[in-house]
């Protein structure tokens, strides 16, 4: 028994082509990923009339698109305007839900967190959107889980959150409905090119034609891009998050602060995840699904001392997501110079909440060559034109070493028993 | 024991290990032991006094006496409220528990370190991916606490539970799994059924009826919907012998109350032919109080499968279990399985000893692998299951048709989330959205569609529909949600994967599992998602070329 066949559990990458699986019909538009950014990039481009095909490996959304806290305030980023500007649209949009809610609150505990937590309403303020500071006793009213060891907290009225799993699938039912396909279990094996040209990819089901690739694969878009020799500088670790059994819902479900992120969601669940990171082998993330650890008690005391009204409230699910990360944290949107037809998008671990804009985005380079509506001059991959090639070992970013304790036992290693 | 910093695998150049990681922040481990053993049943009892007196440290912990709260709650099993009143007294059970089961008492005299009301919601083996704690640990908790026990081998003897069947009326008191009826009953003497129906007519179920029966309980009749009794024609005898009718082709179609929501007062069966379609005009009513789900035995593997266990539906071992060698273990090597955990048949059903033996030779696995000598260790032969068996798959998938497919009305299927059968098969966002699902009408998104070619995944049901995620974990409607799907897509239920567990797999406060220690190194970098000032710059300011060198390092920021 081989490691990748113990976990009979984890939908990566199958070697083996899907039982019925034909050979599928080239596109114009290839996009190799079915998390939430390829599948809004696929969504954008179908509702635009190009024939789209996206491929997932395993199924879609089973990484970090569906395995995150759902928050749509990304005030730093480019993005941002167009992120605010499409969230109160999507569920007209998609034509389906995505229980998308507006605005949040920033709880901060002490002077530390209230100081930090300013930065969002000076972000905001620069777009001309309003941010309240809320003193405890507003605090409390706003937020009826919240006890009395509040610092202060902020409600932005921007911002909010949503669903992932359903933004997730409401983005491939809507390019579907809008004629885009998409494959699953598909497993993208190499590229087949023209000079500067990319004019397909291999994959388990055979070789598929398209005239434009995207490659937003999550942890696996370095390693593709390598094959086309463009280096993509990514990391992976692993992250986690707990969820409690369903609350009385808050009128304002968009709460986090305390170190956390995450939201009340609107079956009533704390959803939350936040603390230190693990970084990992990206071999192992094909082998292993994310395991969540002890370290949801470390969680859990936070969420605890975020809403000390509802300490009692139990968690009843916890999970890990494996993510990657550029070497400074910003995302690559891009389109490298050595091809004619290929566009790069990885969101750098915060990913969820931008995918309306980050489709978009993607939707113009392919379309038009440039993005209509911001600048996306800092998610360029030229910016890393000096990194050094260890930048991960300097940045203290390699994986632990683990015992190699987890070895599957096989009928050789059986000990006799007895005599 | 050492516990070492983790150190990176290579380190090279001048470096930092990131300060924001897990790396050196593992938390306090409260206690050690040598050979952990979950649950005191037949075969971790065994295992624990198996291994005893050989000079390791052997634990011994068992989830009983459950909280009465937490029973109440369906959990661990689906006890349907017919805990009598002494349950609520946790002295009372403690000595129920410890005289109901005399081998507590010798496990205690051989040295074991017995906890009980000791639950296990998690074991967490040091592996690639999930490497900051050394070593493993099992994540305990008891009334009040949580903490982290370090072992170096764990038997897991974590029992086994009753599927769940939905029918209208199974959310009324009074309906519960025939397993839950015989811990209350055999283990604290607080049964409150005086007269009962029992659905399903396995080995394991009418083995159960007896007893009860023996304990004063009527077994008014026992339901089968296939065409003959499945079980022991002995133990069907005995229960024909002292009155019990036997329904076979029929289901419930519904446990009435006196109120909407009151206590089961009677059922009303109908016949069903080969199809599971009802015959109306058959109806009969049954006086009873208690209504036991004896259709199919689960083994308990959620430990097993959250740790990472390799799993699979074996049709002999009764569904999904681990996988496991003639020594009991599974494809870990510090996790070994037994009792029915690793499988339920006829035989087991009906002799303790089997599981014994398995903990036993689990124990001589675990010894062995521990470095103690184990030529005294007397020879046990393997354990295989039955060689005759019903499948699991047909039975089950013939049940969830009967029963609930074509039920009257609409009944739950996932309680917690009150998530219809059809709400299932066509994949229905949860009413407490409020969509107006007119489109999804016109484009109606099946099972088999989301799946591609692939077979359908519980995981992504539960996403969409709710089913599974409420506060039971699922106990009570996993088996059910898979028959559908097995149904709904016409993919085999052996091949429609298992939905993944997590821990914690008890639901515990989040103030308890806050109890649990931290360094202080923990505490920090929270704030800052990764610690990374770079990634949160506004992207209006400039950005400079990068190099990890020249980063910007030790500014607090928060993410967002």
């Amino acid at each position: 028994m081989t490691a990748q066949q113990r976990q009979t559990d984890h939908p990566g990458p199958h070697n083996g082509v899907p039982k019925g699986a034909t050979a599928a019909a080239g596109a114009a538009v290839i996009i190799v990923g079915g998390g939430v950014t390829g599948l809004s990039a696929g969504w954008w481009l179908a509702r635009a009339g190009v024939d789209v095909l996206v491929l997932d490996a395993g199924l879609i959304g089973w990484g970090a698109s569906g395995r995150n806290g759902g928050g749509c305030s990304h005030h730093h980023s480019p993005l941002f305007l167009e992120e605010q500007r499409l969230w109160p649209m999507m569920d007209e949009l998609l034509g389906y839900p995505t229980e998308f809610r507006p605005n949040r609150i920033r709880i901060a505990l002490d002077e530390h967190q209230f100081l930090l937590y300013r930065r969002a309403l000076d972000n905001g303020a620069v777009h001309g959107l309003r941010s309240d500071i809320l003193d405890p006793r507003q605090v409390r009213e706003l937020v009826p889980f919240a006890g009395d060891n509040v610092f202060g907290g902020y409600f932005y009225h921007f911002g909010g959150h949503a669903n992932p799993h359903r933004t997730l699938q409401a983005y491939a039912w809507a390019m579907q409905d809008h004629g885009g396909r998409l494959l699953q279990h598909t497993n993208v094996t190499g590229f087949t090119t023209n000079g500067e040209h990319v004019t397909g990819v291999n994959t388990n089901r055979g070789h598929i034609a398209c005239d434009h690739l995207v490659l937003a694969a999550g942890l696996h878009t370095g390693e593709l891009a390598a094959q086309l020799g463009v280096d993509v500088p990514l990391a992976s670790a692993r992250a986690e998050m707990i969820v409690t059994e369903p609350l009385p819902p808050m009128n304002i479900g968009g709460v986090d602060g305390n170190g956390l992120y995450g939201r009340q969601t609107l079956r009533g669940n704390l959803a939350y995840g936040g603390g230190p990171h693990e970084w990992i082998d990206l071999a192992d993330a094909n082998r292993q699904r994310p395991h969540s650890t002890p370290l949801q008690c470390s969680i859990a005391a936070r969420v605890a001392g975020l809403f000390p009204k509802v300490a009692h409230a139990r968690v009843i699910r916890s999970w890990a997501g494996f993510i990657e990360n550029t070497p400074d944290g910003r995302p690559i949107i891009d389109q490298p110079g050595q091809f004619d037809n290929l566009t790069l998008a990885t969101l750098s671990s915060v990913g969820f909440g931008l995918s309306p804009a980050s489709g978009h985005a993607i939707r113009d380079l392919v379309i038009d060559g440039r993005c209509s509506f911001a600048d996306l001059s800092s998610f360029a991959l030229s910016r890393f034109a000096n990194l050094e090639p260890d930048w991960r070992a300097l940045q203290g970013w390699l994986p632990l070493a683990s015992q190699p304790a987890s070895q599957p036992a096989s009928q050789d290693s059986l000990a006799p028993l007895g005599t | 024991m050492d516990q070492p910093v983790r150190q990176p695998a290579e380190p090279s150049g001048p470096m930092e290990y990131d300060p924001a990681s897990v790396a050196g922040k593992q938390p306090p481990i409260a206690d050690e032991t040598d050979l952990l053993v979950i649950g005191a049943g037949p075969a971790g009892l065994a295992a624990a006094l198996a291994a005893s007196n050989r000079g390791v440290r052997v634990t011994l912990i068992d989830e009983n006496p459950v909280p009465f709260e937490t029973m109440g709650e369906e959990i661990p099993l689906h006890f349907g409220c017919r805990m009598g009143t002494v349950m609520a007294n946790r002295n009372a059970m403690l000595e129920a528990l410890l005289e109901s089961t005399p081998e507590l008492a010798d496990a205690l005299e051989a040295g074991v370190d017995v906890r009980l009301g000791t639950v296990a919601w998690g074991l967490f083996p040091q592996r690639p991916t999930a490497a900051w704690i050394d070593g493993c640990v099992a994540g305990l908790a008891d009334e009040d606490r949580a903490y982290l026990l370090r072992f170096k081998q764990v038997i897991v003897a974590s029992g086994s539970r009753d599927m769940g069947l939905a029918f209208p009326g199974w959310e009324r008191p009074g309906v519960m799994g025939a397993s839950a009826a015989y811990r209350l009953a055999m283990t604290y003497d607080a049964l409150s059924t005086r007269v009962a129906v029992v659905m399903g007519s396995s080995t394991a179920a009418l083995q159960i009826a007896n007893e009860l029966s023996d304990k004063g309980v009527r077994i008014a009749a026992v339901i089968e919907q296939g065409e003959t009794v499945t079980g022991d024609a002995a133990l069907l005898a005995h229960l024909v012998a002292g009155g019990t009718q036997v329904l076979t082709r029929h289901v419930i179609e519904r446990a009435e109350g006196a109120t909407g929501s009151g206590e089961v007062e009677a059922v009303t069966v109908v016949a069903v032919d080969a199809n599971g379609r009802h015959w109306k005009d058959e109806l009969k009513r049954l006086a009873c109080d208690t209504v036991l789900l004896g259709i199919a035995t689960v083994s308990a593997i959620e430990l097993l499968e959250a740790a990472g266990c390799d799993t699979a539906f074996i049709p002999e071992r009764g569904g999904h279990v681990a996988r496991i060698d003639e020594a009991q273990r599974t494809s870990l090597p510090f996790i070994l399985a037994a009792g029915d955990c690793t499988g339920t048949w006829a035989a087991k059903s009906v002799a303790p000893s089997i599981a014994r033996r398995e903990g036993r030779i689990a124990a001589a696995a675990a010894l062995s692998a521990l470095g103690v000598n184990d030529h005294e260790v007397a020879y046990e032969a393997p354990v295989v299951p039955d060689t005759a068996y019903t499948d699991p798959a047909d039975e089950r998938c013939a049940w969830v048709r009967a029963s609930v497919i074509e039920a009257v009305g609409e009944p739950y299927v996932c309680q917690c989330e009150e998530v219809t059968a059809a709400e299932i098969l066509l994949v229905r966002p949860p009413r407490y959205i409020g969509w107006d699902s007119k489109k999804d009408d016109e484009h109606p998104h099946t099972l088999a569609q989301l799946a591609g070619d692939g077979p359908p995944n519980p995981d992504i049901v539960k996403r969409l529909t709710r089913a599974c995620m409420g506060p039971c974990q699922g106990r009570r409607c996993r088996e059910q949600v898979a028959a559908l799907m097995s149904i709904g897509s016409g993919t085999e239920l052996a091949a429609i994967p298992l939905a993944t567990f997590r821990s914690p797999v008890r639901p515990l406060p989040l103030r308890q599992l806050a109890v649990l220690e931290e360094v202080p190194e923990l505490g920090k970098h929270w704030d800052s998602w990764f610690g990374m000032a770079s990634q949160w710059v506004p992207f209006w300011r400039p950005v400079p070329l990068y190099t990890a060198a020249g980063r910007e390092r030790g500014t607090a920021v928060a993410s967002e």
